[in-house]
């Protein structure tokens, strides 16, 4: 028989608020062990949690993001548990009026740009809790309670996804909208989204949905692949058996590649949920809600079909420039001041500019390279002024030296030669040198004309224009008596 | 005996330099010495602490500094209320050993107003009861007859005043817990309207109920120290901020032209005739001052006891699982695995009454239960703060009884949690409703115990209720005598 595989996914993405989501504490990663963490955060006797009105904020322009309806008034729970990196025995958490509901997500599933809708059920607030540590220098465990009450919000989809391309797709223009719109850090190795995957099978055509399995513990992208592959194959081989999938949770190992069984329904917890008593109801007027509307900048999805569909960018390379927003402003401002085609300066950002600033673990604004400089020097390239080779060389003095391309060009004599007279002696010079390839031409390997340009392109110090130099070559070896091919 | 006066009295001897911070301090914790063998209402002293902070005072008062009301006047502080390197213990082997770094915001408003803390009062353990039984230290006696109960939680609260070991008090009140010892030890306690006494650093038993409020031996000084204590607070989001009047300045007898309710269902059965007679003859003596007296009727009455356990109960099976020997307080010393530590821990470190309320908080809030149980009674508690806005719309207050008895014996009602949790059923709708209450005595019934008389306003009326009732003591001469016996 065959399956269809459903899949839902609970992301937790981490706020980057400055301070916690109850108390003042910073909220960074990284810190030394207990060293974030006050009386609220550890749950002290007597101490109340007071609301980061930031995070509500985050989570209200997330809930746009993903076109959700915001609830102007919704309310806090408790959510309650014993574990020892839970220090109130409870998590502060929103159940049934979250902030924001009924939303979706346009995902891009092919290199055509075709998207596919993926429904977002809810996003909430909550906290996190904090870390358990074992090691083999102290006994027993401790804890860690610096991410005690680092603010978190949870993004429920819909049971939309039907493989693990498509979750995985799913996960990344979550991860990059949320990066985006700058509500979280999306470090996957700091742990600042982390996912529970939801998976069922059911009977091709089948409308009724299986008994889903809920997995803990998936901490990438690519582990959230192989979690869904392995689950949904292990219902499969269950159902082929002739056994029945039962509603469980189980913990996903991404080192061994299976997942274990954490518990059964019957054992599942009972959260107690009620309302926070020492919170009040979350309520936010229209005009804040509207503001953090407006400030919603292009979403990257949006983004990366716009670059394929206005400049011809191949999916690859607008998603490149897309997910770095600091490319993507500068490729921006290139394509505003319109001097130079579009896709030549994306090729240039994404190659040798992004080259240089990975050798120099650099970004752009810690360059003296402006769109003007980039684009002067990519028309310059264009117009047959400088050859390409030429081009690195303005690149890295641009880059360096906040030099315009011109100045460049100048100061190093790096402006194309386009004098046929001159060239045409290198050409004569290369064809005398290079007579076996001048015979392997005559006998058909028309591709050896590359090697040719090459060489003139190497005997004129890369000033030579390679255009008029192929035209050059071919022309002498036409009148030596080798026909054009 | 500087310790027989009240804090006004004591105030004003300050200002007018007849006394020093010093000498009062000193001579409480003579009295203190000299009768907490018998009352048992301190669990802990900080003396060095006290006459520390009284020299201080005494010195700046000397040099001519203008010094708040308060500045240099005593008060025990129930032991729920965090006090920064002091312990508290909330009367709990659970947190015999806890010492909070930090203080409640009370405590840092009465630290700057200068008023002095003398120590840490007994009270049922979390706040959990109505006669200081379940403390796991100590019972109070109290000071009328020590062979009877305070009342309970802020058992100590109640008896250390009543027996002038401290003019003033602090208590928190979830269900009665100041008031109803305040009855039963003769003395006046406020409870005030929820949210404005900050709750930070209190530590929670029931928190949409809880309040911290002041006790003391008359209504100005209750009007005194609740104006030192209320306020807004950023660490509390439930408080709430706005202008609030010196309430201590400002008081005034102030009876004449008021309506006063008198809810029937406060005066049925169940309610002793000696309490009914009093808080009758307190309600016409207001009368003879001008008061207009109305029956009205407070329906759900009956059924808010049932409201108040359930949602107090389910609230505290939240707040306490905190308590679960991973990080302070009590750990048992032997177990198993993670769970069984966290078995024995609570097993052992709780006592009967906070063990039986978490279950019980636990069941309802349970997947299932929680519409039958809770649910409704969040629904009942909405009729009920309807229903009193009803009243309110032609009273301004409404007089009925704090307790339906005066103090029973101790160990009395020990074997029946029922019966009492009954001394609880006139002052659990005050809480359910978020209202200010005021217990003020009236007088004494045949065995000579004292009788409270409460009074009910709307949100806020705090300062009417202490008019009122400062009429009624300046009329009367108060009930406030400190008892001969000790």
């Amino acid at each position: 028989m065959n399956y269809e595989i459903v899949i839902g996914l609970e992301v937790h993405a981490e706020l980057c608020t400055a301070t916690k989501i109850y108390c003042g504490c910073k909220n960074a990663f990284g810190a030394e062990v207990n060293s974030n963490c006050c009386p609220v955060c550890t749950g002290m006797p007597g101490t109340l949690p007071t609301l980061n009105e930031k995070v509500v904020d985050y989570a209200i322009t997330a809930g746009h993001a993903l076109h959700c309806k915001i609830n102007r008034i919704s309310k806090q729970d408790r959510k309650n548990y014993f574990y020892p990196d839970l220090p109130k025995a409870y998590q502060i958490s929103q159940f049934d009026v979250p902030l924001c509901e009924d939303g979706y997500v346009d995902v891009i599933v092919d290199d055509s740009g075709a998207t596919k809708r993926v429904g977002i059920t809810r996003i909430h607030i909550e906290e996190d809790a904090g870390k358990l540590l074992h090691h083999e220098s102290f006994e027993d465990t401790l804890v860690d309670f610096n991410r005690c009450g680092v603010p978190l919000i949870e993004v429920v989809s819909e049971p939309d996804l039907r493989s693990a391309q498509d979750a995985k797709a799913y996960l990344e223009t979550l991860r990059s909208i949320l990066v985006y719109i700058g509500v979280t850090d999306g470090k996957m190795q700091e742990g600042s989204i982390r996912c529970d995957v939801n998976v069922s099978v059911r009977p091709e055509g089948s409308a009724q949905l299986g008994t889903r399995c809920e997995m803990k513990n998936v901490n990438t992208f690519s582990g959230a692949m192989r979690a869904i592959e392995y689950e949904s194959r292990r219902q499969m081989e269950l159902i082929e058996a002739g056994g029945t999938v039962t509603q469980e949770t189980r913990r996903w190992d991404d080192d061994k590649g299976v997942n274990v069984l954490m518990r059964s329904k019957e054992d599942a917890h009972d959260y107690r949920y009620f309302p926070e008593p020492d919170l009040g109801v979350i309520a936010v007027a229209r005009e804040r809600v509207d503001a953090l509307k407006a400030s919603l900048p292009e979403l990257p999805n949006a983004k990366l079909l716009r670059y394929m569909r206005e400049w011809g960018l191949p999916r690859f390379d607008a998603g490149l420039l897309v997910e770095n927003p600091e490319k993507a402003a500068f490729f921006e401002a290139c394509t505003a001041l319109g001097t130079a085609p579009a896709k030549a300066v994306s090729n240039w950002l994404l190659g040798d500019v992004s080259r240089i600033l990975n050798e120099k673990h650099w970004s752009l604004c810690d360059t003296r390279l402006t769109p003007e400089g980039l684009c002067g020097m990519v028309a310059m390239i264009e117009g047959s002024e400088i050859s390409n080779t030429a081009g690195k060389t303005v690149l890295e003095e641009m880059l360096l030296h906040g030099k315009a391309p011109a100045e460049v060009v100048k100061e190093k004599g790096l402006g194309q030669i386009s004098d046929t007279g001159a060239l045409e002696a290198v050409a004569r010079e290369v064809l005398a040198s290079n007579a076996g390839a001048v015979e392997q031409y005559k006998a058909g390997k028309t591709n050896v004309l590359g090697f040719l340009v090459g060489q003139c392109m190497k005997a004129s110090k890369g000033q030579g224009n390679p255009a008029l130099l192929r035209e050059l070559l071919l022309g002498l070896m036409e009148s030596m008596g080798t026909p054009r091919y | 005996m500087l310790y027989t006066k009240t804090a006004a009295e004591l105030s004003s001897m300050l200002r007018q330099g007849q006394c020093s911070s010093a000498e009062i301090v000193r001579e409480q914790y003579a009295r203190i010495a000299r009768v907490d063998g018998k009352v048992r209402a301190f669990l802990s002293l900080t003396e060095e602490q006290a006459l520390k902070t009284a020299a201080e005072l005494d010195g700046r008062r000397a040099g001519g500094e203008a010094l708040a009301p308060l500045a240099g006047i005593p008060l025990g502080v129930k032991d729920n209320i965090c006090t920064k390197d002091v312990a508290t213990t909330c009367a709990s082997r659970m947190l015999e050993s806890f010492v909070p770094p930090y203080s409640a915001t009370v405590m840092e408003k009465l630290e700057a107003a200068g008023a002095i803390p003398l120590g840490k009062l007994n009270l049922d353990e979390f706040a959990m009861g109505s006669s200081c039984e379940n403390s796991y230290f100590q019972k109070t006696a109290n000071p009328h007859d020590v062979t009877r109960v305070p009342g309970g939680s802020s058992g100590g609260s109640g008896a250390a005043v009543a027996a002038g070991m401290a003019p003033l008090s602090l208590g928190s009140d979830t269900g009665g817990s100041i008031r109803l010892p305040a009855a039963f030890c003769g003395v006046v306690g406020l409870k005030p309207t929820y949210g404005t006494v900050s709750r930070y650093g209190l530590v929670a038993f029931a928190s949409s109920l809880d309040q911290i409020g002041p006790l003391g031996r008359s209504v100005a000084d209750v009007a005194m120290l609740y104006a030192a204590i209320c306020g807004g607070d950023d660490m509390d989001a439930t408080s709430i901020n706005r202008e609030y009047p010196d309430f201590g300045r400002a008081l005034k007898p102030d009876a004449k032209g008021k309506t006063i309710g008198i809810p029937k269902e406060y005066f049925g059965k169940g309610v002793d005739a000696d309490v009914a007679d009093a808080v009758m003859a307190a309600a016409r003596a207001l009368e003879g001052e001008g008061a207009r007296l109305a029956e009205v009727s407070l329906p759900s009455t009956p059924y808010a006891l049932n409201a108040y356990y359930i949602i107090s109960s389910a609230e505290a099976s939240s707040n306490l699982a905190r308590f679960d020997g991973v990080k302070y307080g009590f750990r048992a010393d032997e177990f198993e695995d993670l769970t069984d530590m966290y078995e024995q821990t609570r097993s052992q470190g709780f006592g009967q009454e906070v063990k039986r309320r978490i279950m019980l908080g636990t069941y309802v809030l349970s997947s299932g239960y929680y519409d039958a149980y809770y649910k409704r009674a969040k629904l009942l508690q909405q009729q009920m703060a309807e229903e009193f806005a009803g009243v309110f719309a032609t009273c301004d207050c409404l007089l009925t009884p704090t307790s339906p008895t005066t103090a029973f014996k101790l160990g009395e009602n020990l074997g029946s949690p029922t019966k009492m949790y009954a001394a609880d059923v006139c002052t659990v709708t005050v809480n359910i409703a978020g209202l200010p209450a005021l217990s003020v005595p009236c007088g004494r019934d045949g065995d000579g115990l004292p009788i409270g008389m409460q009074l009910i306003g709307p949100k806020f009326s705090e300062q009417t209720l202490l008019d009122v009732a400062h009429h009624y003591e300046q009329l009367t001469g108060g009930w406030n005598q400190l008892p001969e016996a000790l």
